[in-house]
């Protein structure tokens, strides 16, 4: 019985040692952590990837990954990640939905003013092929 | 005993937060302050016809949460197509001027992939992906920035950085649609991460969107 507590007892320490050692390791790797991401960046890597591959999601799952993707940022209060819209722009102009294409393309250059001069080299040369 | 194991566990992890290299000298890169970068087409020196799409599609996340404004790779990918160039070495043989006037970018990527993909062996078996990177200013041509990077599967999690990267290999297995799930495709994510994050050791500096522009590079502070 006596002994039964001792062993308790010493198998108790042994534990809260642990979590000590659990968390003080936690505690060094957050010091490791990168900071709060800058933006919402959800599947887009994924989907940039199945355009590049064009196997396994046709465009039209593309576009709506990335319309959910957009909801989900709007709806975390979160900033959308750059290229996200260009994309889902370069997207609707594959299905043939120009008005919704540059829609998006008008977004990205309303968020990022950097991507102006190439987007509307990209609307310029959608102009000239219809 | 078991108190000397804890410390040199901990010893271990703490030694994977600073790297030993020599900081980069980042003059030129504060000189040409970019805001804006433009990957060109990796050139492929693996025999994984996927791997320049796969170091693609994970390298824009670093750069934009590195503060810096990435230009859509697939959209630039489709419009050098457009533009009759489909080999990487073409796009990176561009004029500079050239590359400015379509794109308006302060600066290109220009990146070789050296390594890529999963090599077999009886004990066991690892994928490996390795990068070779150049910043360019696309204004006056000068080299702003370059570093080399690789990440393996086969890598512990008590490794020498081993904890930073084993976190990030969880963080990505949880984001990756499955569909798009094969190992390459992750451990790039984590070779262009290691390569360019303003928060990794000889990364970029940290770009004008993030809240810590004008801040030393983590490699400067690490001195």
């Amino acid at each position: 019985m006596a002994s039964n507590q001792v062993l308790g007892n010493y198998k108790r320490s042994e534990k809260v040692k642990k979590i000590l050692f659990v968390l003080a390791v936690t505690a060094v790797l957050a010091g490791c952590k990168t900071k709060e991401p800058l933006y919402y960046h959800g599947q887009y890597n994924a989907v940039v990837y199945n355009y590049f591959k064009s196997d396994d999601m046709t465009v039209s799952e593309q576009v709506e990954v990335l319309e959910e993707l957009i909801n989900t940022a709007k709806a975390k209060n979160k900033n959308i990640a750059p290229g996200v819209h260009a994309h889902l722009g370069m997207l609707y102009f594959e299905l043939g939905n120009a008005n919704l294409g540059l829609e998006h393309f008008n977004i990205e250059t309303k968020l990022f003013p950097e991507s102006k001069q190439y987007i509307d080299f990209l609307v310029n040369s959608a102009k000239g092929k219809s | 005993m078991k108190n000397f194991i804890a410390i040199a566990f901990l010893m271990l992890l703490l030694s994977g937060c600073v790297s030993p290299p020599a900081p980069h000298d980042y003059s030129e890169f504060r000189n040409s302050d970019p805001k804006s970068i433009l990957v060109l087409p990796p050139i492929n020196n693996s025999p994984e016809v996927i791997a320049p799409y796969s170091v693609l599609s994970q390298i824009s996340m670093p750069i934009a949460e590195s503060g810096y404004y990435v230009y859509p790779v697939a959209v630039v990918e489709q419009t050098f197509k457009n533009n009759g160039i489909t080999v990487a070495n073409d796009a990176q043989a561009l004029p500079i001027s050239k590359l400015h006037e379509i794109f308006g970018a302060d600066a290109a990527l220009y990146i070789s992939i050296e390594q890529y993909g999963t090599s077999y062996s009886v004990i066991s078996s690892q994928t490996l992906v390795s990068l070779n990177a150049k910043l360019v200013d696309l204004k006056t041509g000068v080299t702003l920035w370059q570093d080399t990077a690789s990440a393996s599967s086969a890598e512990n999690r008590g490794n020498s950085g081993g904890g930073l990267a084993g976190m990030l290999v969880e963080a990505i297995v949880h984001q990756v649609i499955e569909s798009a799930t094969d190992a390459g495709f992750d451990i790039s994510s984590i070779a262009t991460q290691r390569l360019l994050s303003s928060d990794m050791h000889n990364g970029l500096l940290h770009g004008h969107r993030s809240p810590k522009y004008g801040q030393p590079a983590t490699s400067e502070k690490a001195k």
